[in-house]
Parts: C-alpha cells; sequence; structure tokens
C-alpha cells in the first residue's frame, strides 16, 4: 500500500513541478520540455497495463488543464505509455525477470537507461509537438523544436535519476 | 457474446488505450477557440488559484523589471496630464461636455500566467467576471497589444496571447496610413507578420506599425510594434512585413482589460449587416 501513496505523491509533485516551473520558465521560445513523461517511465516493471495507461491520461490531463490545450498532452502521453511495454521487451536483458526493480539508473546502468529514454521522451515530443501543430507546415521548425525539446527533457531526467533515485533504499 | 467478453478481457491494454487515445482527441478537437463548449473550462478558480499562489511566491524575483516598466509607464502618464500643459488657448473646455463620450475604460490586472514557447500562447490575469472582465475585451500594455480576453471566471481570466497562432489583428503603417492584418507565424516570439499592405506603398524599416480601431476589440492608435523587415513574395501583389513586436511578452508583468462601452452596439450593427 505505501507504494501507492509514494507514486501518487510523485505524481503530484511532477505534474506540479511541469505546469508551475517548467511551463513558466524562459525556454528561448523553442523548446518546451515535457518532463512530465518522466513518471511513466521510471514505472515499475510490475505495473499492471491500466494503471499505466490511465496514470499517463491523468497525468497528461493534468498539464492541459493547466496550460489550455485540452487533450494535446493526454493523447500523447496515452501513446507514450502504450508504447512503453514494446520498448522494454525489446531492450529486455536478463535483470527484468528479478523483482522489486526499477528501469532507471540505479538497476541497469546509465547506457540502457539512456537509450531507454531517448527512445520513448523523442516519440512521446514528436506525438506531442504534431498533435499541438496539426499540419506539417514549418515541418523543419517542428522538428528543430522537438529535437531541442527532447535534449532538454533527456537532460533533466538524467540529472532526476543521478540525484534523487540513486540513493533510494531497495 | 461471451467469446467476444473474454477476447476483450485479454487485449483490455489495447481497448483501454483505444478508449482514451479517443477521449482525448475528441477534446482536441472539441477545444476549438470557436467552440468552446468543453466539459472543462481551462480558466476554473481552482488552477487559477494555484496559480496565483504560485505567481505571488515569484514575483519578488521579477521586482526590478516590473517597477522600470511601471516606472517609464508613470512619466508617460505625467505627461498627458492636463498640469503639465501651459493653456495657450482661450477657448472653453469642460471636463464633462456632453461632446465627449467615454469609450473606454481601463481595468489593471496582474499576469499570473504566461507562456512564450508554445503555438497556442495564453495568459492568465488574476481579474474576473467579478472585477467586470468579460470575453473579448483587449488586454494591452502602455506600449504594446497583449490579446483579448476569451474567458473568464469568477476571479480570474484567459487571454489569448498576440502570439497565438489563431490571432488576427486589423494594423496600420503609421507612415502610410495603409491597412493590413497582423498575424504571427508560430515560430519567433518577438516578431510577428503583417500581411495585406499593396505593393506600391513605400515603407521603411522602423515604420510603426498601430492598431487600426476597425476591429471592436482593440482601441485606436495603439503601438504593435516597429517594421524590421519586407519583401514581396513572388507571384504575390502584397507585401510581406515582419513586425518587431514593441514588448517583450516574456517579460509582461501588469496588463490593463479595456472595455470598449460601444462594442454592443457595434456587434449588433454588425449582425443586422449580416442579415440584409
Amino acid at each position: 500500500m505505501p507504494k501507492i501513496y509514494a507514486q501518487t505523491l510523485r505524481f503530484l509533485i511532477l505534474l506540479l513541478f511541469q505546469v508551475l516551473v517548467i511551463n513558466s520558465l524562459n525556454w528561448g521560445g523553442y523548446i518546451y520540455p515535457a518532463f512530465y513523461i518522466y513518471f511513466i517511465l521510471v514505472l515499475p516493471f510490475e505495473t499492471a497495463g491500466w494503471a499505466l495507461l490511465l496514470s499517463a491520461f491523468f497525468m497528461g490531463l493534468g498539464v492541459d488543464y493547466f496550460s489550455n490545450s485540452m487533450g494535446v498532452n493526454a493523447a500523447a502521453s496515452v501513446l507514450t505509455a502504450f508504447i512503453r511495454p514494446t520498448v522494454l521487451r525489446l531492450m529486455s536483458t536478463k535483470r527484468d525477470h528479478e523483482s522489486n526493480i526499477l528501469p532507471g539508473v540505479r538497476d541497469f546502468g546509465i547506457a540502457w537507461f539512456l537509450s531507454y529514454i531517448v527512445i520513448l521522451v523523442f516519440l512521446h515530443h514528436l506525438f506531442l509537438f504534431f498533435l499541438e501543430y496539426f499540419s506539417l507546415q514549418g515541418l523543419l521548425q517542428t522538428i528543430i523544436r522537438i529535437i531541442l525539446s527532447s535534449v532538454v527533457t533527456i537532460l533533466l531526467a538524467l540529472l532526476v535519476q543521478l540525484i534523487f533515485d540513486q540513493n533510494e533504499k531497495k | 457474446m461471451r467469446s467476444l467478453i473474454i477476447f476483450i478481457w485479454k487485449n483490455y491494454f489495447f481497448f483501454l488505450f483505444l478508449i482514451l487515445e479517443v477521449i482525448s482527441l475528441v477534446m482536441i478537437s472539441k477545444n476549438n477557440y470557436y467552440q468552446r463548449t468543453v466539459m472543462v473550462k481551462s480558466t476554473s478558480d481552482f488552477t487559477g488559484g494555484i496559480q496565483e499562489w504560485y505567481s505571488n511566491f515569484w514575483e519578488y524575483m521579477s521586482l526590478k523589471d516590473a517597477n522600470k516598466i511601471l516606472a517609464e509607464e508613470n512619466a508617460q502618464f505625467y505627461n498627458r496630464l492636463p498640469s503639465s500643459f501651459i493653456k495657450n488657448d482661450t477657448n472653453i473646455f469642460y471636463y464633462r461636455d456632453t461632446l465627449y463620450k467615454r469609450q473606454y475604460s481601463y481595468i489593471s490586472a496582474k499576469v499570473i500566467g504566461n507562456s512564450t514557447n508554445r503555438r497556442n500562447n495564453y495568459l492568465k490575469l488574476n481579474k474576473g467576471l467579478n472585477h467586470g472582465v468579460r470575453k473579448d475585451m483587449a488586454v494591452i500594455t502602455s506600449n504594446g497589444l497583449v490579446g483579448q480576453v476569451v474567458e473568464a471566471s469568477k476571479h480570474f481570466c484567459s487571454v489569448m496571447s498576440v502570439i497565438n497562432t489563431h490571432t488576427r489583428i486589423s494594423a496600420r503603417l503609421k507612415s502610410s496610413s495603409q491597412i493590413g492584418t497582423l498575424k504571427w507565424s508560430g515560430n519567433d516570439y518577438r516578431t510577428g507578420t503583417l500581411t495585406d499592405i499593396p505593393s506600391h506603398v513605400q515603407i521603411h524599416v522602423g515604420d510603426s506599425v498601430i492598431t487600426s480601431g476597425y476591429s471592436y476589440i482593440y482601441p485606436e492608435g495603439h503601438l504593435i510594434g516597429t517594421v524590421e523587415d519586407f519583401r514581396i513574395e513572388r507571384g504575390d501583389s502584397f507585401y510581406t512585413i515582419d513586425v518587431r513586436f514593441s514588448i517583450d511578452y516574456n517579460k509582461v508583468f501588469y496588463v490593463y482589460i479595456v472595455k470598449n462601452f460601444f462594442q454592443d452596439e457595434l456587434l449588433r450593427l454588425e449582425r443586422d449587416e449580416m442579415k440584409e
């Protein structure tokens, strides 16, 4: 039971961090880091499918609710959550049959984690930006935005991993 | 039937995904600015309350900039006070002369939410229905346009920023009095695009672009920005003009909401015109 409380708390912290801190910083007009997706990426392996999809949906909806973009973030993060099990299966190592391990730097090392989040974060931003603009106009601009925003999100995710999730006790 | 249920149950991950995705896409299509019959009102007092609390917290960080801007504004208003003019005309001029009828009134508001990095940017202000804010009011600062109110709740309102791809503003080149349409292309938040200026007009870099007064939202003659660059696209008989906005949209702290007392009358006229 306490696990659920811990995850709920993390959910709320990430949501507020996204809408209050990240969305109100000046990132130079081109960058919109959707860092909230970090919550979906580091959920434990044994998380049930429905919990994964629903938490992604409500996380996206929460961000939309604050930033006047109803549905855009929700659609993108549900799609990312749907892809997550497939990506994890493709990248499977011997260890993921053990119980009580998380997809993170601590259990899998930095190289594995980096390639894992690069794939999902990039896909997430791809969905997000194309859903928001809904056209192929200014394709190059959009791609530049996607890449820059993904890079910032990935760096933030690494930073959070190295600072917080290293010391967590099993 | 039984086997269908079992099939759905076995593949529930996929079906749940499908349902949630459809809900999100329906929300996106419903959330059009023009048909805002959304199930969740985004200017709710709840999110507004959280954002106001947070902006109060960070207000101290931007006090220096905000003070500077307010001081400049004060200086401008001092310049307009009757006491800073010498009367060199003997004509009698009454303040409450019936020749003058008030058209605009201003409500000051604080920005509690803002973005510049999306394609469709919105601001949130700490004034709402209770303070007399209504939909379609203009939002300005002393030296630039900010946007128009698209939604208001009891204590807060949402403003569609000038840097929003849905924005269209009727603008005028101050030097030649030509009317055009100002849009934002969604790229650089510091420059907009002015179109519909015919190619025979003389344009100079640095010309002021002001509001035309043809819209029933924005007051006439308010500065929007200056001409930065202009060109004629191939096969076009109109200019495409890059306009540098006069204010930095990342640094708007206090704004004025403009109420136009004749807006209803103008709208009614327009409606009757359509019927003809």
